[in-house]
C-alpha cells in the first residue's frame, strides 16, 4: 500500500538515512539461533524452588496459619509467612508518587482475592515445594465478597479493602478524576439528539509466552543479584529495597529480556519474596508462575465500565459530552489508579467538544488484581468511543467519517483540559484513510487541513 | 532419589547423564545438558515453545520424559546452524522480522523444519497447519509463515 | 517424593504396579505428565508397558483392532483408516498428536477427548486385561479401569463416518463441542440406522439416541433432520469453563449437528 508523502511536507524531512529503512532487529540473531538468553535460562547449584500458598477464597479473615507439617516436609528449606517480611507493603509507584500502599507481600490476617499470596515454601525441589504448600495449613473465616463495581459502590457493600475505607480510590479531586468545561447540561438542553449509551469490557490476560518469573543468587557480602523478566526494573530495584529494608546498592537487577510482556509484567510481585527467601536461607531461589499461575494470578487489563452521554446537532456538531468510568482495580489499587486517571485525560477523544463533563472511578471489588496492559485506561475507552461515534452518525444519517471530520480537533482548539490542541494529524490521517480504504467523503473534508479551524 | 541413566545423541553429538526418574527431557536438556533453546512457557503442551525433534519427529519435551528417550536422536534449534552459517529457516526467521520477544521462535523453526523435512514446498494451509501446536503471543504469525514459505522456496532453488 | 517411572515388559506387571496408591499409566504423557506439572500432588508415580501388542494396528475382515499406545498422528497415516484421519487429527497440534495415544484419549476429560467421540459413534470395543467392554460402559467407570490395551470395532462403509470438531481458534483450538456420527442409508436414501455421539456435552462422550431415534426413516434434507435437530439436546449436561458456556453449547449443538449430517 503506498500512502501520499505531501501531508506536511514542510515540516517534515525525508533525507532521512534510517527511519523509513528497513534494518535488521538487533535481537533477532540469538533469538533464531536460540542463544537469547532468557532469565530462567540459568542454572545455579543447590538452587530452591519457591511456591505460594494462595487463598481459597475470594474474602476471608486469616484465623490461623500452620505450616508446621510443611516445615517438616522432606525437602523443604524454609517457610515464610506475613511475619517474615520486614515492610510488607508493596509501594509500586513510589517512585511517580502515585498509588496507595494499600497491598501486602503475604497475606496478613485478610485475603481479599482468590489466589491472594499467604505463605511461601522454598525447597529442594520443585516437587517437594508443591508437597509441602498442599500440607500448610491456614484457618479462614470467609466474608463476603463483592465482583461487581456498581454493587461495590452501593452503600452497604462489603469493604474490600481497609486501607481506602471505601470501595474507590480517593484523589485529591475526591471519589474520582473529574473535568468540567463549559456547561454540559446546557448544551444537552440546546441538542438536536442526545444519545446514552453504556459500553462494558471484562479483565484481559496478557499471557506471555513466558511466564512472570526470577531467578536470586546471593553473592556474599549480603549482595543479591535478581535475574528477572520484569519491565520495571528500576520500579522493582526501588521496591524490593523497601519491602527489604536493605539499600538498593545490595541489589543487582539483570533483565531487559522479556518473553512477551505487554504490561502484564510491570507489576513488583515475585522479585521482593523471593530475594527475601535468597536472603534467609542463603542459597539461590526461582520463583516462577506456572502457567496457571500466570493466567489467575499475575494482574489483568482492567474490566470497565463505561458510560457515554452526548448531545448532537443535525449539522454533525456534538455539542456536549459527558461521560462516567468505572475501573474495577480489583482488590488492590497497583497501577489502576493511574489507569482511572489516563482515562480521565483521553476523553472526550480526539474531537473538539464545547462543553464536557468527565468521571472516572477507581473502583475495588473482591476480583484479581487489574493492572497495566497496553495502553491502560485508554483502549477501552477508545472502542467505547469510536463505537458511540457510529451510532451518533447512524442517528443523524451521517457518514460516520465525514462526522469526525467535523468534529476532529485541529491547531488551536481548546481541549476540555484546557490545553491547547497543537501537532494534530487526525484530519490528514483520516484524508489517507479515506484515500487507501477506497472510502470517498464529500470534497470540502478532503480539503480541510489541521492547521486552521473552519478550512 | 532414585537417578537413572539416559543416552542419546543431541544435534548429532553423543549425550550420556544420571537424571532423577521422572525428570522431563526439557529439564534434562536445559539444566543438565545446558541447551535452553527449547523453553518452557505452559508446561502442559499447550504452547508449543519446548518442541523438539525426536527421530524425526515433533515432541513437545516438556511432556516427555528423558529417561524414555534412551538411543534416540535429538534435534533443537541450536543445533541447526553449522560452523556459524544459518539454517535456511533461521534465515528467513530473522530476515521476514519473523521475531518479536524471541520466547516462541526456537520452537516455531522446530515445527517448521519437520514440515519442511517432509514438505519441501508446502502451501501456506500446510504451513498454519504445521504451525498450529505452537502459540506466538506476541501475534506475529504471518511474518512466520511467510518465513516457512521463503525458507522452503529457497530450499528449492538451491536443490534446483 | 519423587516421581520414578516404572517400566514394565508386560501390561500384567504394569497393571500389578499401578495398585500402589498414587501411580498414574504413563501414555503419551499428554495427560499425565501435564498433571504433575501442573502441581498435582495426587500423582506420586508413573507406570507404563512396552508390550509390543499396545503399538500394533490390525485389520482384517472388516475390522479393526488398534493398539492403546498407537498415535494420533499414526492413525491419521493409515492406509486403512481414511476415514478416521480427520477425527485424528482433530486433536492438539502436530507434536501432541506424535504423541497423544488412543487409549490415553479415553481417559482425557471435557474439553478434550475428541477422538473417544469418534469411537463412541463407532461403537468400539475397549479391551483390558480384565476382559472386553462396550466403549459406552467403559467410559461410565474409566478411571478405576485395568490398563486399557486395545480398542477394536467394525470399519464404517464408505461415507458413513462422519465428523464433526467446533473450535473458535482457526486452524483448531479446543473443542466446543465435537460430533461423529455413523449413519446408514436404505435404498431410497432414508436412514436405516444413526448412531450419533457428542463431545464437550456432558462430563464424557455420550450418545445422542434421541436424535439418531427422530432420524430412522427420514431423507437427509433440512426438513428430514429437522425433528432430531430438535432432540439432539435430549439429556447433555455441558460443562461451563473457559472455551464456552453450557448454554452456549447447548445452543449451537443442533446448529452443528445440521451441518453435519447436511454438510
Amino acid at each position: 500500500m503506498e500512502l501520499r508523502k505531501n501531508y506536511f511536507a514542510d515540516v517534515r524531512k525525508d533525507d532521512l538515512h534510517e527511519i523509513g529503512q528497513p534494518r535488521p532487529r538487533s535481537d533477532s540473531p540469538g533469538h533464531v539461533t536460540g542463544k537469547t538468553a532468557f532469565f530462567a535460562d540459568r542454572n545455579f547449584p543447590g538452587m530452591l524452588h519457591l511456591k505460594m500458598v494462595r487463598s481459597p477464597h475470594h474474602h476471608a479473615r486469616i484465623r490461623s496459619i500452620d505450616a508446621s507439617e510443611a516445615e517438616r516436609h522432606p525437602g523443604v528449606v524454609r517457610v515464610l509467612t506475613a511475619k517474615d517480611v520486614p515492610h510488607n507493603v508493596y509501594t509500586i509507584l513510589i517512585l511517580i508518587q502515585i498509588g496507595p500502599e494499600d497491598e501486602t507481600v503475604l497475606a496478613d490476617g485478610k485475603v481479599r482475592w482468590k489466589g491472594e499470596a499467604v505463605v511461601a515454601v522454598l525447597a529442594e525441589t520443585e516437587r517437594a515445594a508443591q508437597e509441602a504448600v498442599a500440607k500448610v495449613k491456614v484457618d479462614y473465616e470467609v466474608l463476603p465478597a463483592v465482583f461487581d463495581m456498581e454493587e461495590a459502590l452501593k452503600p452497604g457493600a462489603p469493604l474490600v479493602n481497609e486501607y481506602h475505607g471505601q470501595n474507590y480510590y480517593l484523589y485529591d479531586s475526591g471519589e474520582c478524576r473529574k473535568v468540567r468545561f463549559g456547561d454540559v447540561e446546557a448544551g444537552f438542553a440546546g441538542a438536536d439528539h442526545v444519545l446514552e449509551q453504556s459500553y462494558q469490557s471484562s479483565p484481559i490476560e496478557h499471557a506471555p509466552t513466558e511466564t512472570t518469573g526470577c531467578l536470586v543468587v546471593p553473592e556474599g557480602n549480603d549482595r543479591f543479584t535478581c535475574y528477572t523478566n520484569t519491565q520495571a526494573m528500576f520500579f522493582t530495584l526501588d521496591n524490593t529495597s523497601i519491602i527489604l529494608q536493605m539499600p538498593g546498592s545490595k541489589l543487582h537487577f539483570v533483565g531487559g529480556t522479556v518473553g512477551g510482556g505487554f504490561g502484564g509484567k510491570v507489576d513488583v510481585i515475585v522479585e521482593p519474596i523471593a530475594i527475601l527467601g535468597a536472603k534467609l536461607t542463603g542459597r539461590p531461589v526461582c520463583f516462577i508462575y506456572s502457567r496457571e499461575e500466570e493466567m489467575q494470578i499475575s494482574s489483568p487489563r482492567a474490566a470497565e465500565k463505561i458510560v457515554i452521554k452526548d448531545g448532537v446537532m443535525k449539522d454533525g456538531r456534538i455539542v456536549a459530552r459527558k461521560v462516567t468510568g468505572y475501573t474495577d482495580a480489583g482488590a488492590y489499587s497497583r497501577h489502576s489508579p493511574y489507569g482511572a486517571q489516563k482515562g480521565a485525560g483521553h476523553y472526550p477523544g480526539p474531537y473538539t467538544i464545547p462543553n464536557v463533563w468527565i468521571d472516572t472511578y477507581c473502583v475495588y471489588t473482591n476480583r484479581t488484581p487489574s493492572s497495566a496492559m497496553r495502553g491502560f485506561g485508554v483502549t477501552i475507552g477508545d472502542f467505547a468511543l469510536e463505537v458511540q461515534m457510529d451510532k451518533l452518525a447512524r442517528l443523524i444519517g451521517m457518514d460516520p467519517l465525514e462526522f469526525r471530520f467535523i468534529n476532529a480537533y485541529r491547531d488551536g482548539d481548546m481541549k476540555a483540559h484546557r490545553q491547547p490542541t497543537e501537532g494534530a494529524a487526525l484530519i490528514e490521517c483520516m484524508q489517507e484513510a479515506s484515500r487507501a480504504a477506497n472510502w470517498p467523503v464529500a470534497e470540502k473534508f478532503m480539503a480541510m487541513t489541521s492547521y486552521v479551524k473552519g478550512a | 532419589m532414585a537417578k537413572v541413566p539416559v543416552q542419546f545423541t543431541l544435534n548429532g553429538s553423543e549425550k550420556a547423564e544420571f537424571v532423577d526418574s521422572g525428570t522431563t527431557l526439557l529439564h534434562a536438556l536445559r539444566d543438565k545438558i545446558g541447551d535452553t533453546s527449547p523453553k518452557g512457557g505452559c508446561h502442559q503442551g499447550t504452547c508449543g515453545a519446548c518442541s523438539v525433534i525426536i527421530d524425526g519427529e515433533l515432541r513437545l519435551s516438556c511432556l516427555t520424559l528423558a529417561e524414555t528417550c534412551n538411543g534416540v536422536a535429538i534435534t533443537t534449534t541450536a543445533g541447526l546452524s553449522e560452523a556459524g552459517v544459518l539454517h535456511p529457516l533461521q534465515r528467513a526467521f530473522l530476515e521476514a522480522f519473523a521475531t518479536q520477544c524471541g520466547f516462541c521462535t526456537p520452537g516455531m523453526i522446530m515445527a517448521a523444519k519437520v514440515l519442511l523435512d517432509h514438505t519441501p514446498n508446502p502451501s501456506r494451509d500446510e504451513v498454519v497447519e504445521a504451525l498450529s501446536g505452537n502459540i506466538c503471543r506476541c501475534t506475529g504469525y504471518e511474518p512466520i509463515i511467510q518465513a516457512v514459505l521463503t525458507a522452503a522456496r529457497s530450499n528449492s532453488q538451491n536443490a534446483a | 517424593m519423587a516421581l520414578a517411572l516404572q517400566t514394565f515388559a508386560t501390561v500384567k506387571d504394569a497393571n500389578a504396579a499401578l495398585k500402589a496408591a498414587g501411580t498414574r499409566y504413563l501414555g503419551g504423557g499428554t495427560l499425565v505428565i501435564r498433571a504433575a506439572n501442573e502441581g498435582d500432588v495426587s500423582v506420586s508415580g508413573f507406570v507404563r508397558s512396552t508390550e509390543p501388542s499396545l503399538s500394533t494396528i490390525a485389520v482384517a475382515g472388516g475390522k479393526v483392532r488398534i493398539g492403546a499406545s498407537v498415535t494420533m498422528s499414526t492413525i491419521s497415516r493409515h492406509a486403512d483408516l481414511g476415514a478416521l484421519a480427520k477425527a485424528a487429527r482433530a486433536v492438539g497440534g502436530p507434536a501432541v498428536r506424535n504423541m497423544a495415544t488412543i487409549g490415553g484419549n479415553l481417559f482425557a476429560p471435557a474439553p478434550y477427548g475428541d477422538f473417544a467421540v469418534a469411537l463412541l459413534a463407532l461403537d468400539a470395543i475397549v479391551g483390558t486385561d480384565d476382559g472386553e467392554a462396550p466403549i459406552e460402559i467403559f467410559l461410565a467407570n474409566r478411571y478405576g479401569s485395568a490398563i486399557v490395551t486395545s480398542v477394536s470395532f467394525a470399519l464404517p462403509k464408505a461415507d458413513s463416518f462422519r465428523f464433526l470438531k467446533v473450535s473458535r481458534v482457526k486452524p483448531k483450538g479446543v473443542s466446543v463441542l465435537s460430533i461423529a456420527s455413523v449413519l446408514e442409508l436404505a435404498p431410497d436414501g432414508t436412514v436405516s440406522s444413526a448412531r450419533i455421539a457428542l463431545g464437550c456435552m456432558a462430563d464424557r462422550p455420550m450418545r445422542a439416541k434421541s436424535a439418531e431415534n427422530a432420524l430412522i426413516g427420514q431423507s437427509l434434507t433440512k426438513d428430514g433432520i429437522a425433528s432430531a435437530l430438535a432432540a439432539v439436546n435430549d439429556g447433555t449436561s455441558p460443562a461451563t469453563d473457559p472455551i464456552a458456556s453450557a448454554w452456549y453449547r447447548n445452543e449451537v449443538l443442533p446448529v452443528h449437528l445440521g451441518r453435519l449430517l447436511l454438510g
